[in-house]
């Protein structure tokens, strides 16, 4: 038999059919919803259809949800409604506000055990390729597409083509898996992997926890990449254990087989392969509005005078012209006015005890909002105690939610204010109209809050790894 | 959705990289019914001033813009969030048709679901185009071709896509003609891995 990639075993493993024009029908394991799915919903309503696996939906409410106490606005209270109606409607299992479960889908799904090896995941948000640390085949989709998945727990796909993502070697203290994801990013640009499926390996990837794969997996699509995945190991054996939706008992060693058994063959072929040395990693932040604008903090801003071509240089200036940045200017000499913490790139406990190994006993200059991923993960920092380093550092540590990384629940950022945030994008006004984001890592932005510009975290963690 | 092989109109120039998803409709307009219709919001922050007002300098609000059915841009159009939003956007505001170097995947697969087609087309061929706008162009889902005054491209689409804009079929309705393949297939899947299956939670 030829060897299979880890995409193949697990498109083989879900295909039901193929169709003569070479689209194929894909058996969906899991789907999650969020608020943002109402189109969806709207589209089954109008059709008088049912959803055909409730059981296999789950909605968590995200995107809306109010990280201060109450919504921010009639509309965005209908809309986190308007999901509890129609998971109530239609039987679907949700994760609402003031669940415990509740969080980010990216990070609950995890948390919970809903997301496990193996399956095929599917939400109608572009972050889902994160299940994919797991050793899942997730990705985003459209509300045509939620509504033929609701309808039929099935959806049609082209097969994207196979890539080989491997960073060896190890990593310096102070570089995590954000680093590694802008860094490939900014390598191969924002549509640098499209049409691909990306299989992240290497000495470096295994070397990361859960959560830093969950990361890495997360910013797949930044990159432009369809979905990304981590060969499950013991490493992800021991995190699923135990959680709640997990299986157990007889089933688990069965379980684990199945899940180990995921892992490439020896010999499998790419359609791409990269790799990357984990050693000339350095701490990255972006300087523009596209996640392919990054540099590492050491850098300075680039000079559009020196692109190659014209229509770079116009993207290049465009992108300074809205971030106020001179062309040529040291990264550290950016002022912040705010940081934001979180998000289903970085919300994650590991990230906050990231963050607080450098706020610990230091004060913030500027004011800064840290969300967590989850409810689980609030109350979890709260018992290590982070939480207290957070608001002795002058910061404000709120409830869980996509919060000020999506703005639609009213956590924005204001027009012509930099923010140093953990989030994924850094488009023109994702945080708000007009706002001026700066993508980094958790250590970098409360670095970054520490001194009020960009900053290099790596002295400020001297000693406290 | 109405299928169509053959698109003649104006074409509109943007000449702009990574025009991703939260410019095409910012994230404060998507509580909106579609109903309601999403042509106003398209690429908003864009087309107004810091005053709120339409930006007459913008290439959208030009007046060689008005009716325009094509849009040219640069590379990476589409990024980003899976917001098909984004997508009701441009197909309310009367496009039917973007061409660029490159898209974002999970917008090209929204965009083919409401008729919108994404032609790519090489950057140096996008160039010329964009030079040459407002023009008149027409393109062609049966031959792949962009044709105007004095210019010919060949624009590269997939062919599943293809026949989904020519046919305008609806997924759902073909999906259910293999109900019972697919039950068969959950059925097997279930012997294979109970576990997709969550049992009751505990505790």
């Amino acid at each position: 038999m030829t060897p299979r990639t880890m995409l193949d075993k697990l498109w083989d493993s879900h295909e039901i059919l193929t169709r003569e024009d070479g689209a194929s029908l894909l058996w969906v394991d899991r789907h999650f919803v969020h608020e943002g799915s109402h189109h969806a919903f709207a589209k089954i309503a109008e059709r008088g259809m049912k959803v055909r696996h409730p059981e296999l939906t789950f909605g968590v409410a995200d995107h809306y949800v109010p990280t201060h106490g109450t919504a921010a606005s009639p509309d965005i209270a209908r809309m986190i409604r308007t999901l509890s109606e129609n998971t109530a409607r239609h039987g679907i299992e949700l994760f609402g506000v003031g669940d415990p479960r509740q969080g980010i889908v990216h990070v609950s799904g995890p948390e919970q055990g809903v997301t496990l090896p193996g399956l095929l995941i599917v939400c109608g948000d572009s972050h889902t390729a994160t299940h994919g640390a797991l050793g899942a085949y997730s990705f985003g989709i459209g509300a045509t597409e939620v509504a033929h998945v609701l309808a039929t727990q099935t959806i049609w796909q082209n097969k994207p083509r196979r890539m080989r993502l491997a960073v060896e070697g190890e990593l310096a203290p102070g570089v995590g898996a954000k680093d590694i994801a802008l860094n490939w990013i900014s390598l191969l640009g924002a549509d640098g992997a499209r049409g691909h499926a990306i299989e992240y390996t290497g000495s470096a990837v295994r070397g990361l926890s859960v959560e830093g794969r969950l990361t890495l997996c997360n910013l797949s699509i930044e990159g432009g990449a369809r979905s990304g995945m981590v060969p499950p190991d013991e490493v992800t054996l021991a995190w699923i254990k135990g959680r709640p939706y997990a299986p157990s008992g007889a089933q688990w060693a069965r379980a684990c087989d199945s899940f180990l058994a995921l892992a490439p063959d020896a010999g499998a072929e790419y359609d791409r392969e990269a790799t990357l040395d984990a050693a000339e990693i350095a701490p990255i932040v972006t300087w523009g509005t596209s996640p392919e604008e990054a540099l590492p903090i050491t850098g300075r801003v680039p000079d559009p005078a020196r692109a190659r071509t014209e229509a770079e240089a116009k993207r290049i200036s465009d992108s300074l012209d809205y971030m106020g940045l001179k062309p040529g200017q040291s990264l550290t000499d950016t002022q912040v006015d705010q940081i934001f913490i979180g998000s289903c790139t970085n919300g994650r406990i590991e990230d906050l005890r990231s963050a607080a190994a450098v706020l610990r006993g230091r004060k913030a200059v500027v004011p800064g909002l840290i969300s967590p991923g989850s409810a689980q993960i609030k109350q979890q920092a709260e018992a290590e105690g982070l939480d207290k380093i957070f608001t002795e550092a002058g910061l404000e540590w709120v409830d869980s939610g996509c919060s000020m990384c999506v703005g639609m629940n009213g956590d924005l950022v204001a027009a012509g204010k930099r923010c140093a945030s953990t989030t994924n994008r850094n488009f023109r006004g994702r945080q708000g109209k007009g706002a001026r984001t700066h993508l980094m890592s958790p250590a970098m932005a409360a670095a970054a809050a520490v001194t009020g510009h960009l900053t290099d975290a790596r002295p400020l963690l001297e000693g406290r790894l | 959705m109405t299928g169509w092989t053959r698109i003649e109109g104006r074409a509109t120039a943007l000449p702009v990289e990574n025009i991703d998803t939260d410019q095409l409709i910012p994230a404060r307009f998507m509580s909106t019914p579609r109903s309601e219709g999403y042509g106003d919001f398209l690429l908003y922050d864009m087309r107004h001033g810091d005053d709120g007002q339409p930006d007459p300098e913008f290439a959208l609000n030009r007046p060689e813009a008005k009716g325009a059915r094509i849009l040219i841009t640069r590379r990476n159009f589409g990024a980003g969030s899976s917001r098909e939003a984004a997508v009701y956007a441009l197909v309310d505001a009367g496009i039917q048709v973007v061409i660029a170097p490159s898209f974002g995947d999970i917008f090209s697969s929204n965009a083919i679901n409401n008729g919108l087609l994404p032609a790519r087309l090489d950057a140096e061929v996008v160039e010329v185009l964009l030079a040459a706008c407002a023009v008149d162009l027409t393109v062609d889902l049966e031959s792949l071709m962009i044709t105007g005054p004095g210019v010919s491209f060949a624009f590269e689409l997939d062919p599943v896509w293809r026949q989904k804009l020519i046919n305008g079929w609806d997924d759902i309705d073909l999906t259910l003609a293999h109900a019972d393949e697919i039950a068969a297939f959950a059925e097997d899947r279930k012997e294979r891995a109970p576990w997709v299956w969550p049992a009751p939670v505990q505790g």
